[in-house]
């Protein structure tokens, strides 16, 4: 007998079709608006330059004072906007599916407070003030610090308690961030210093730079997304993942390894920028439901769109401009509570 | 395994009390080193004292200089520290067992973050006094969390909500803040970061007694809501079937922490860690299955007063502000408690 022959299994049918349409419809919405930003990004600022220019510029027919701002400015903003939004945002939705815990984002690894200990100590006991150097202090930071959680976390059983990788990367957390600001109040000038680099930007006006840590991002989101449905099965339960061939200590590895690649480099590029990493995997949730490549299909566009967005805006808030990481929850943060507020289940 | 209990008042009376043993033994034991410490910590410092002069000056014998070290200068600064520990460890563990989330502290959900910006905005815009900041962040703490709770209304306030919606509150004053941060000079930005760790620097009866006050007050109010709290933590059918209401007492119960959190943090500024780390490391210690108040009280006034020893005499004479010490403590134990625990379970 035909089993969708049923009546109520045709009307489970009817609603995964349902459900299917209104993903793609949605995912649909959210490329156009990617891909607005991106041209809005490359466009507007404190001198909008007409399109053509700019495909002139970017293919370089052209060279004028246009396409200097183009290929110096707006290239590598546009290009980090992109890469860090959706890694962040990638790098969230992974932490919140090991952990189970919605009030998970990416710095509860540890990876903020390690990068911004690193560029104190760079600042205040090596004196260090190039800024091109605080990158590699801030990555190396980053990658100690999400080792040193991952050992803490993963000593004795890892994959049955996520809890502990939270607790050991919130430990950690506090440990770095009181001797950091131990240090800072002690020196002025790594206090000065850090006051603004953890503010976050975009605007680095360095391509070379971007592309340098654009591999360690490329990698991290293709280990990303192809841990999309090993971290589905887990969602089931660790004895149903391994009964369905998913070895969870080393699916909780690579997902570490992912986030500690993704978070690690665009933090120390754009110092942190927070938020977005906890709030886009939430809206993805509540747009796709439960199955974690949706998630984070939206993830990687919908992280990029608000971060662009946010960092469009802050080229038009106020004179001067205003950092990106401050826009972003100044947009996200309503539309959140807003979402939140608009779901039925809870 | 069935836990021991002592029983207060006799088993057909009106009140009755189930004090767990274990619980209860820990909460002394945890108290009892408190007080040593504190006592000892009293004889430490620039002018080192016996223990016999300390006791003597706490009795209101000895010289004037004795009797004003101890009595005007030292003591408030124990005294205080131990109330402000024990006032956030019993937020801390209302609001983790409100919202069943180890990391569902009060500077996790964003209140710390609007007394902050209260202070910030007192500081940076308004060129407000010591005293000024202190209320600011009162009000701007209470009026976070007074936000926060409506836009998480909804036919009553639903866990996974008002996270969300403290998150989001949280994350929006933080971008203030980092702004406030970034406009202000860089005077008024390193006082405002001095007091934003919390400190206990320099502190007196006169600055802290209303507010001391008033935070033993809400203490007292948090302890008599122990009851309502665990049978909560039960779920919200349970409660109702044993008479409690399940989002009145959410709702008092939220008020109380917040309440509490906000005096301590006007006398202290905002301390972090201690909210979030004593809870955790009460329940570790007893063993229970639910969070005990007093048990976090205890373990809260330990904490800070360790904390403020070291602040007072690591890098002697430059005192360190506490909460920078604090969230290095609290941390390096946490990290020790995991450590235990990873070693338990390879035996």
């Amino acid at each position: 007998m035909d089993v969708s022959s049923f009546p109520l299994n045709s009307n489970v049918a009817a609603l995964q079709k349902q459900q299917m349409h209104k993903r793609w419809r949605w995912f649909f919405f959210s490329m156009v608006g990617l891909v607005m930003c991106v041209f809005f990004s490359m466009m507007l600022g404190a001198k909008s330059i007409h399109p053509h220019i700019i495909w002139q510029s970017l293919t370089g027919q052209i060279t004028s004072e246009d396409s200097v701002i183009i290929l110096d400015g707006r290239l590598p903003r546009t290009l980090l906007g992109l890469m860090t939004g959706a890694a962040l945002g990638l790098s969230g939705a992974i932490i919140q599916a090991i952990t189970r815990n919605p009030l998970a984002d990416p710095g509860i690894l540890g990876i903020n407070a390690g990068a911004s200990f690193a560029v104190v100590i760079a600042v205040a006991l090596l004196n260090i003030s190039n800024p091109e150097h605080y990158l590699w202090f801030a990555l190396l930071g980053s990658l100690c610090a999400a080792s040193l959680v991952y050992l803490l976390g993963s000593l004795g059983n890892p994959h049955r308690n996520p809890v502990r990788f939270v607790l050991a990367g919130v430990a950690l957390s506090a440990v770095l961030i009181g001797i950091s600001s131990g240090v800072t109040l002690l020196n002025p000038t790594a206090f000065e210093k850090l006051r603004f680099w953890s503010a976050g930007s975009l605007d680095i006006r360095r391509l070379d730079m971007v592309l340098m840590i654009a591999p360690a991002l490329l990698i991290g989101m293709v280990v990303a997304l192809l841990l999309a449905s090993p971290l589905n099965a887990l969602s089931l339960g660790d004895s149903m993942a391994t009964a369905l061939g998913i070895n969870g200590p080393k699916i909780m590895l690579l997902a570490l390894l992912a986030v500690t690649l993704l978070c690690g480099a665009s933090t120390a590029i754009t110092g942190p920028i927070g938020f977005i990493g906890l709030m886009i995997p939430h809206v993805a949730r509540w747009i796709a439901g439960q199955d974690q490549r949706w998630i984070m299909a939206f993830t990687l566009v919908l992280s990029p769109t608000l971060l662009l967005l946010a960092d469009i805006a802050g080229r038009f808030l106020l004179t001067n401009e205003l950092r990106v990481s401050i826009v972003t929850a100044l947009i996200g943060a309503p539309v959140m509570i807003w979402l939140v507020r608009q779901q039925r289940r809870f | 395994m069935e836990q021991a209990y002592w029983r207060i008042g006799h088993p057909t009376s009106a009140i009755t009390f189930r004090l767990p043993k274990k619980t209860v033994l820990i909460s002394a034991v945890l108290f009892a080193i408190t007080l040593t410490l504190a006592v000892f910590g009293l004889t430490k410092g620039m002018l080192p004292l016996t223990l016999q002069q300390v006791l003597q000056a706490l009795q209101g014998d000895g010289s004037l200089t004795l009797q004003t070290v101890v009595t005007q200068w030292r003591l408030p600064r124990a005294v205080m520290a131990m109330m402000t520990g024990a006032a956030l460890g019993i937020s801390g563990a209302i609001f983790q067992s409100l919202l069943r989330n180890p990391l569902g502290s009060p500077d996790v959900i964003g209140f710390n973050t609007g007394a902050y910006t209260g202070a910030l905005v007192t500081v940076i815009l308004l060129k407000g006094s010591y005293l000024q900041m202190a209320m600011g962040s009162l009000l701007g703490g209470c009026l976070t969390a007074v936000l926060i709770y409506l836009l998480a209304w909804q036919n009553g306030v639903a866990r996974f909500r008002l996270i969300i919606v403290g998150i989001a509150v949280s994350a929006i004053l933080n971008a203030l803040n980092i702004w406030l941060m970034m406009s202000a000079t860089q005077e008024s930005a390193m006082s405002a970061a001095l007091w934003s760790v919390g400190s206990l620097n320099g502190i007196t009866w006169e600055k802290s007694l209303p507010t001391g006050i008033i935070c033993c007050v809400f203490m007292l109010v948090c302890l008599a809501l122990a009851r309502p709290m665990q049978i909560l933590e039960m779920g919200d059918d349970l409660a109702q079937a044993m008479g409690v209401n399940p989002d009145r007492t959410r709702a008092v119960l939220m008020l109380a922490a917040t309440a509490l959190t906000a005096a301590a943090t006007a006398i202290t500024g905002p301390i972090s860690f201690i909210a979030l780390a004593a809870p955790q490391i009460a329940q570790r210690l007893t063993q229970g299955a639910s969070l005990s108040l007093i048990c976090s009280a205890a373990m809260g006034s330990l904490l800070l007063l360790t904390a403020d020893f070291v602040a007072q005499h690591l890098f002697m004479p430059t005192q360190l502000p506490v909460g920078i010490i604090t969230i290095s403590i609290g941390g390096i134990y946490l990290i020790a408690l995991l450590l235990r625990e990873a070693r338990k379970q390879h035996l």
